[in-house]
């Protein structure tokens, strides 16, 4: 660890501190429908967009229409980009002529996979998807995904702030308005940030160009096996041109980030040299994901006039943040003991430490911070592969989801997750005193500590059931690249991630099988929709009860207390759920490697 | 209910146009007319051809031209098949690999340890950089193979070793490609000495 690296992961976190307040501000107007700076150009194209879909944007709806509205858009959505996949080949800005997304089974993962904001990628996307599939399919889903995720915490912050009402808003009004002020606009901007960085942006055809040096590569029978000559030694070929692959890469990098998607347009996501070019950009890109998140904590404090609050909850997240950074900054910065002879070693001239899987503009400090930023937040693009980290480093992104992304966590997502733990941090602290609990002037009672228990037991229950099949079963433990512990690591952070529709993954386990699309698409759906069912009902529930004036026994949420008791809930709840397969996967490995043992 | 499913066709098909057509296509066309060169990948052209993009690595092996980090790649460095190995670090591929690799680059420059990232693959196995320290522990090979002189070779490197951006952001790192085209373009007639002792 050096004194650059800690400024400038520090100097990220200066960045979301000081965005909270304005992002906050700004889409607390923009909820509660009052005038912003971008309405003369935005509230014709919304009203525009109100006519021809007939929403009535006036129209107050209950939790369960609410929830209804959102799963049908949802379902007829992943409908459209599931014939998108399957027809691209008949369909326009397809220079490459790729064919329909194949198997079916891939392209049901995947359209899973986009419409819950997950964007787990069974697929390599530069061989894979016609630039038609990446900008309406894909990048489509990234938006509305998106803009979904911040509806639905509006929503429950609306449960939170009204009283003895039925009503929690209308979905429609609170998606067109996340899209059209929150999203659209900023990644306009971004989107021509990051090409000026040196993001591509074009719709051209891939480019052929001709090697400085030719080189000299093993030849590959049609088995996949190099061919051997009569000598005995491998025939070799000589490669004279690279193809080099294309495409309207920005626009949707910039939305990936911002609306915490993941992605990636080609397969090596944001460590691809078109997608994350230069320092800048990464800084940029890492800026986007937090961004949003950041600022719904302020919305949370405004809407609920109790600003304190916003605040205790985001130290919770920065405290968070900064112990996940550190240790896998710390587990990556002192490298591979494996590796006997080689210069691990920081100096001025390098970055050292484990650089499997990493690139050299971002060194260890960048990756080990980006890890850790995209499974805060359920974004789960990445700049270096976790399946390559050490097993202590690749073990705080497995946590961090595991933790169900609540440290700033996905837009919308992250609040409403944590709202879940702070409904059960107060529920304890009132057991503590032996008092019906409050939060914010709203009794907690039985039902709502009901609903956010199936949302914290749902979790750990696919995650663990689903990962101990697979490690067992040949369908499952055929797709491990890496023997060892490192293995079930790589089986385990697949169902999390999808679970917890992160989207990173340990991406030596081969994906594309039948038995891994299809058990992890329905893996992404429960992970989405059976979080927020519970969670609007919760948000319905508290809408229609009265509010109770704080007294002497109620249990303030603004205090460090507060921020201390609620970081104890999120880590005994998460954490311990998952102790014991932890324990099997990374630690086991981090104790062999320590030994010398190689698999 | 029916009303919401009349409400969630018309919506997607009306957000379609809007974010998944308009919004890209307005965003290319904007890319493409305030920044070209950098919306199209950074093409390097010589004599007519494009012979790579400044931010794609190629993959060099003589010993007059600075090699580039190792490429899980398709075959390496193979721009429509980006990834890493994924290789985890208890596995005995990885080590096997890296030993390999170090045995090849000791008996150029025995006395030095090799630079990490000199055999560790790249995330994106496209990395068009190495680090300063890579790049110095192949600068005496360079030298000898080119004939030239070791602190000529210096001056090049420092040339193309890009610092820190705003003096504090990522790490210092050495563009392989434009390092090894300048070479060429430098010390052109070392090339043709360098090609000749390669065919004989």
């Amino acid at each position: 660890m050096t004194a650059n690296g800690w400024f400038q992961i520090l100097f990220f976190l200066a960045l979301i501190f000081l965005v909270t307040k304005p992002m906050g501000v700004f889409m607390t107007r923009v909820f509660n429908r009052e005038r912003t700076f971008m309405d003369p150009v935005l509230r014709p194209i919304e009203k525009l967009l109100y006519r021809v879909t007939l929403v009535e944007e006036n129209h107050e709806m209950r939790w369960t229409e609410y929830a209804i509205s959102m799963l049908l858009f949802s379902l007829v959505s992943m409908v459209v980009l599931y014939l998108i996949e399957r027809l691209q080949g008949f369909l326009p800005f397809n220079p490459q002529k790729l064919g329909a997304v194949a198997p079916a089974h891939l392209a049901f993962n995947t359209a899973a996979s986009f419409t819950t904001n997950t964007n787990w990628q069974n697929y390599a996307g530069e061989t894979t998807m016609s630039y038609f599939t990446q900008m309406a399919g894909l990048a489509y889903h990234n938006f509305t995904s998106a803009a979904v995720g911040i509806a639905l915490a509006i929503a429950l912050i609306r449960g939170i702030a009204r009283r003895q009402m039925q009503t929690i808003g209308n979905f429609w009004v609170d998606m067109v308005r996340s899209t059209l002020w929150v999203l659209l606009p900023f990644c306009v901007v971004g989107a021509l940030l990051l090409v000026a960085t040196g993001v591509v942006q074009n719709l051209r055809p891939y480019d052929k160009v001709s090697l400085v040096e030719p080189m000299q590569v093993q030849k590959v029978g049609p088995d996949d096996k190099a061919v051997i000559g009569p000598d005995g030694k491998p025939v070799m070929d000589t490669v004279t041109e690279q193809t080099i692959a294309q495409g309207p890469v920005a626009s949707q990098e910039i939305i990936k980030e911002w609306g915490t998607n993941g992605g990636g347009f080609f397969n090596a996501n944001s460590a691809h040299p078109f997608e994350n070019p230069t320092p800048l950009s990464n800084l940029i890109e890492l800026f986007s994901i937090f961004a949003v998140s950041a600022g719904l904590t302020y919305t949370l404090g405004r809407m609920t006039g109790s600003q304190a609050h916003g605040w205790a909850v985001w130290s919770a997240m920065a405290i968070l943040f900064l112990a996940g950074v550190n240790a896998v900054y710390w587990a990556e910065s002192r490298g591979n003991p494996l590796l006997a002879g080689i210069d691990q070693q920081v100096s001025t001239l390098q970055s050292g430490g484990n650089m499997e899987g990493k690139e050299t503009r971002f060194g260890i400090a960048n990756t080990a911070l980006w890890a850790t930023v995209t499974t805060d937040a359920s974004c789960g693009a990445i700049n270096g592969w976790h399946d390559s980290f050490t097993p202590l480093g690749g073990m705080v992104p497995l946590v961090n989801i595991m933790l169900s992304e609540v440290v700033f966590g996905g837009v919308g997502a992250g609040l409403y997750g944590i709202l879940i733990y702070v409904v059960l941090a107060v529920f304890i602290a009132g057991l503590m005193v032996g008092r019906t609990p409050e939060y914010l002037g709203k009794k907690i009672e039985a039902y709502d500590v009901k609903m956010a228990m199936l949302v914290a037991l749902v979790f750990p229950l696919v995650i663990l059931t689903l990962a101990a099949i697979s490690s067992v079963e040949a369908f499952g433990t055929s797709s491990i690249l890496n023997p060892g512990p490192h293995g079930l690591t790589e089986i385990i952070y697949a169902f999390t991630s999808q679970a917890g529709n992160n989207g990173s993954a340990f991406g030596g386990l081969t994906g594309n099988t039948p038995w891994y699309n299809i058990s992890g698409g329905v893996t992404m759906l429960i992970g989405r929709f059976l979080m927020i069912i519970p969670m609007l009902a919760i948000a319905g529930n508290l809408a229609q009860k009265k509010y109770v004036p704080p007294s002497l026994g109620t249990f303030p949420v603004t205090t460090p207390l507060f921020t201390a008791l609620l970081i104890g809930v999120i880590l005994i709840v998460g954490a311990l759920t998952f102790f014991p397969a932890l324990s099997l996967g990374p630690i086991l490995e981090h104790l062999l490697m320590g030994i010398g043992k190689t698999f | 209910m029916r009303k919401n499913l009349i409400i969630s066709v018309l919506m997607t098909i009306a957000t379609t146009v809007l974010l998944g057509i308009i919004y890209p296509l307005v965003v290319t066309g904007l890319s493409q007319v305030l920044f070209p060169h950098k919306a199209n990948g950074q093409l390097i052209e010589a004599n007519g051809k494009v012979i790579g993009s400044r931010i794609i690595g190629q993959a060099f092996s003589s010993p007059g031209y600075f090699h580039s980090r190792p490429s899980a790649a398709g075959n390496g460095y193979d721009a429509t098949a980006s990834n890493g190995s994924q290789w985890g670090p208890t596995n005995q591929k990885l080590v096997h690999r890296v030993k390999g690799d170090v045995a090849a680059a000791q008996a150029e420059n025995p006395s030095v340890p090799i630079p990490i990232d000199l055999v560790t693959a790249s995330a994106s196995g496209l990395d068009p950089e190495i680090s300063p320290a890579a790049a110095a522990f192949q600068l005496p090979r360079v030298a000898k193979a080119r004939g030239i002189s070791e602190e000529q070779l210096r001056q090049l490197v420092a040339k193309h070793t890009d610092n820190r951006q705003l003096r504090f952001l990522g790490e210092p790192r050495v563009n392989v490609l434009e390092l090894n085209l300048d070479l060429d373009e430098e010390f052109p007639g070392t090339k043709r000495a360098m090609n000749q002792s390669q065919s004989q």
